[in-house]
């Protein structure tokens, strides 16, 4: 296959996907025949383009305050004087990743209500997991004769932290980041069932009243969305691995 | 000056390193060798706080190497390891200028001083500097390397195997190096090493190191002559050992009146090489000439093979 191919296909994607969220309208006479009785092809209750942007907000904010709080507890348990959590800080992470997102919902909403909020809870829960692993695998095995050089050139610990050990670890947090976003996207849409404003919204109505092309619009934007993002995210770990000189994985 | 005084550290109570003491003069090379587990390298790191001794005190210069906190020492010494460990994610010339850095030089004095490191290594700053460790040879990484480790003009460079991971002609090739910046900045240099070959050629002095106790401190020249027991004997190598001494010694201070056919030997080559070449060749002597060209007489088999043995 000829390089600039994969390139090619995933521009046409974009293009497809914004041209598609801006006015559908235009792509109704595809979707008319999947629905029934005359029912509406295109969602009707609401703007595709608001729903994806507070789709894609639910996510950024989830997975920020995961990465924050998944990378704080990776350098914390992996520094001497924390070493001591490092099993407990793993099953807490754990359990986050054990426990279902649609629990996590029913949980969530007798105690912050109905709503993003307990979306947000359960996307951050389920994101802290990969990012935390990959943290920590990355900042327990950073070549040793590179920290022992920087150790012997008198860099104190923070700054070793901050100017060896985090960008050496960019790579592969970065690949935990990248599964963190693509399953919080996912996972979103379920948060729809309690009244978050997601994409979900879509699925939703299609399936109560039984109208697959709302299903099917609504399913497609989110994995669009999806690859797009997952692909995006890898160029960049390429990139920063390539500049280590290091093979991506 | 270091001064290494009643050195001692233990791991669970077992002794790495024991009750070491020896003196390493300023401007000179000390070599340490020994087994692996000997303790060389720990005592290495104690010179620079990488690790911290059970017992025993260093001083550097007179002070106390406990007197400033550990990361501040350690900016004011040079520190080379095995495998060079340069930053990855690091240009060439922000690998060099760590050290300075990490001091709060200013940007055009720490250039100035990487473009001069480079320029010594033969490493075109203009070509090498902005390019990443990776992108160079094994050859070219230990040299930056090396020239991180002196950016910071330290008066003490502490170097463990330095030259453990290159091929054997890039390694004499960096020995030189090595030898001529030595003499050109004055460094104060601890280099260790199990290579007791790289040690004779290296060191002004060589302790030799076994099971955390140092055997003998010495020069060269009298570890060679006078092992002080069967341990040192065997680093020493008993087939290698007139070789070795030979090594030690310039064409220059064998010379015998007199004059032999054939092509000259330079009066700064070894006794090891002259020989080497009056055996290879099957002559009896070989004619000698000075830094000038000008003949100083003549080496022979008989005279070198005198020198073959301690006197």
């Amino acid at each position: 296959m000829r390089a600039w191919l994969p390139a090619l296909l995933r521009l046409a994607l974009l293009v497809l996907l914004v041209v598609f969220i801006a006015s559908p309208g235009w792509f109704e006479p595809l979707l008319r025949p999947l629905t029934e009785n005359g029912a509406p092809a295109i969602y009707n209750q609401g703007s595709l383009l608001t729903l994806t942007l507070l789709h894609l907000r639910t996510v950024l904010v989830a997975t920020v305050a995961a990465t924050i709080v998944a990378v704080a507890l990776a350098i914390l348990v992996t520094r001497p004087a924390g070493a001591e959590f490092l099993p407990l800080s793993r099953s807490l992470v754990n359990i986050g990743q054990t426990f279902p997102p649609v629990a996590v919902l029913a949980l969530a909403v007798p105690a912050v209500g109905f709503g993003e909020k307990p979306t947000l809870i359960a996307l951050f829960l389920y994101g802290l997991l990969p990012i935390f692993e990959n943290a920590l695998t990355a900042l327990t095995t950073l070549p040793g004769n590179v920290m022992e050089a920087a150790r012997g050139a008198g860099m104190t610990g923070w700054q070793r932290l901050m100017k060896v050990e985090l960008p050496l670890s960019a790579p592969v947090i970065l690949g935990g980041i990248r599964l963190s976003v693509v399953i919080s996207l996912a996972t979103a849409t379920i948060g729809s069932t309690v009244a978050a404003k997601t994409l979900g919204e879509v699925i939703i109505a299609g399936l109560i009243s039984n109208n697959l092309a709302f299903v099917l619009q609504g399913g497609l934007i989110v994995a669009a969305l999806a690859v797009l993002i997952y692909d995006g995210l890898s160029a960049i770990e390429r990139y920063a691995a390539r500049r280590m000189g290091r093979e991506a994985e | 000056m270091i001064e290494i005084e009643g050195i001692t550290k233990r791991y669970n109570g077992t002794a790495v390193v024991d009750d070491v003491s020896m003196i390493v003069e300023p401007r000179t090379i000390a070599v340490i060798v020994g087994t692996s587990g000997s303790g060389k390298t720990t005592l290495l790191r104690m010179i620079n706080r990488l690790v911290e001794p059970t017992a025993g005190v260093i001083k550097l210069d007179g002070a106390d190497n406990r007197s400033l906190p550990g990361y501040q020492l350690r900016r004011s010494i040079g520190y080379a390891i095995q495998g060079h460990g340069l930053f990855p994610h690091r240009t060439v010339a922000q690998n060099i200028g760590t050290v300075p850095l990490l001091l709060g030089w200013d940007k055009d004095r720490i250039k100035a001083r990487v473009e001069e490191l480079m320029t010594l290594y033969q490493l075109d700053p203009q070509a090498y500097g902005p390019r990443y460790p990776h992108e160079l040879s094994g050859g070219q990484q230990q040299r930056v390397g090396v020239a991180r480790a002196l950016a910071a003009e330290p008066n003490v460079l502490l170097m463990d195997e330095p030259f453990g991971a290159l091929d054997p002609i890039i390694r004499t090739k960096a020995q030189e190096d090595l030898l001529a910046i030595q003499k050109r900045f004055g460094t104060t240099i601890v280099l260790v090493t199990h290579d007791m070959e790289e040690a004779v050629h290296m060191g002004d002095k060589i302790a030799v190191m076994d099971a955390g106790k140092l055997l003998q401190y010495a020069r060269p020249a009298e570890i060679l002559a006078r092992p002080a027991n069967g341990f040192v004997e065997t680093l020493v190598g008993s087939s290698e050992r007139p070789f070795r001494l030979l090594s030690l010694g310039r064409v220059r201070d064998a010379v015998e009146p007199g004059g032999a056919e054939g092509e000259a030997i330079p009066g700064d080559a070894s006794q090891r090489d002259a020989l080497a070449e009056l055996l290879w060749t099957g002559r009896p002597a070989l004619p000698v000439k000075g830094a000038d060209g000008k003949p100083l007489g003549r080496v022979t088999v008989e005279g070198l093979v005198k020198r073959a043995r301690p006197a």
